[in-house]
């Protein structure tokens, strides 16, 4: 059970990341090329989703499931990383129109030239790893 | 061709209620020319779903993209349930987990972290990589991915083929990608800006763009208009110079 959880919640996220198309190269490029409301509209709404459950989380003070309380942490405070990250993240994500999550999805439905990008990935994870103290945060 | 074409549409039209086949032909209007021009596999494939479809008419959403609503509103629902579980939601932390599995933790420091920790986002990965089979080999329709028709006209100026209900162009993830080094390293290169910048920003969509902006965080906000600030330019500037 406690690993069939996960599973399951995998599952689920697979399928609805797939029929909404948000793993399609073409929904990424739609997007950028701001030609349809589709995907604005599924980050809208998981973030919509997401900021009344935290909020209702938070002022309930709701335990998790073993009973502990909730704490989600802070993101560090910042600013060089986040631009500078999140732009390489941009050209790599509008380029090959996956993020790492569907990088994941798309192999698994079998899509084999994606394991190339997978592998890019964890060079480029590499790189970072090795570079970081070198980095402006 | 044609001929086959109209014979085919009076067909369906026989044995459909003209409400019903209306109603499909038009959600599919687009894609459903693509499907009887393309081979007879698909159409078949097609033809059993209008059967299937007709008998259970409220389950053709399973097979029509979803809404974005719907997805969204999932996303959300799967982001509080690992919150639940006492986890986060983030997806390129599993980036680092595999680079530390392979026992690099020993020459560079980032690396260095227990990773049999977060073993649990391993099997949200597996999880999701099943959902991805199960979508795409039992849940498909030929109209999915029916995108915009300007965006389908700008691809063909790049030479990049139409959806047709394909997740995923040809042009970048057929398999003769195989044979083309200058594919290859394009795939290389994206995943490589994907792995590095998501590890830098700290999160990818998932982790900055769906949780952390769920929690009003200000980092977030900054790495989310890097993406975008990052994607834009790619799309409209650089995806033009590299096709």
């Amino acid at each position: 059970m406690n690993v069939l959880k996960y599973l399951f919640v995998g599952f689920v996220f697979g399928i609805v990341l797939t029929k909404s198309e948000a793993v399609s190269w073409y929904r990424i490029y739609e997007m950028f090329q701001f030609q349809s409301f589709h995907m604005f509209g599924i980050i809208g709404v998981a973030v919509t989703t997401g900021v009344i459950g935290i909020q209702i989380i938070k002022r309930k003070n709701i335990k998790d499931i073993k009973g502990l309380p909730i704490v989600i942490k802070d993101k560090e405070k910042g600013s060089v990383r986040y631009w500078a990250g999140g732009l390489f993240f941009g050209l790599g994500w509008a380029l090959v129109g996956t993020c790492p999550g569907p990088i994941f999805i798309l192999l698994g439905a079998g899509f084999l030239p994606i394991s190339i990008v997978l592998i890019g990935a964890l060079i480029g994870t590499f790189i970072y790893g090795l570079i970081k103290d070198k980095l402006r945060h | 061709m044609k001929p086959f074409i109209q014979k085919s549409l009076k067909l369906n039209a026989g044995f459909l209620k003209l409400d019903d086949y209306s109603c499909i032909l038009n959600r599919n209007f687009r894609s459903l020319s693509c499907v009887f021009i393309g081979t007879d596999a698909k159409y078949w494939f097609y033809e059993i779903k209008i059967l299937f479809l007709q008998k259970n008419s409220n389950m053709d959403f399973i097979f029509q993209t979803w809404p974005w609503y719907v997805s969204g509103f999932l996303i959300g629902m799967i982001m509080l349930c690992l919150i639940y579980f006492g986890k986060s939601f983030g997806m390129s932390t599993n980036l680092q987990s595999l680079c530390s599995m392979t026992g690099l933790g020993k020459h560079v420091s980032y690396f260095d972290f227990d990773w049999k920790l977060n073993r649990w986002n391993f099997v949200v990965i597996l999880g999701a990589m099943l959902g991805g089979f199960v979508a795409v080999h039992f849940m498909a329709d030929p109209s999915n991915v029916s995108i915009n028709p300007k965006t389908i006209e700008q691809l063909s100026q790049l030479g990049i083929d139409a959806p047709n209900g394909k997740l995923v162009p040809e042009a970048l993830f057929g398999n003769q990608i195989w044979q083309s080094p200058r594919s290859i390293f394009i795939l290389l290169i994206g995943g490589i800006l994907i792995g590095f910048g998501s590890r830098y920003a700290g999160g990818c969509t998932s982790g900055h763009a769906i949780s952390g902006l769920s929690n009003l965080q200000l980092p977030s906000l900054k790495a989310v208009i890097g993406f975008f600030v990052g994607g834009l330019i790619m799309a409209h500037f650089l995806l033009p110079l590299i096709f």
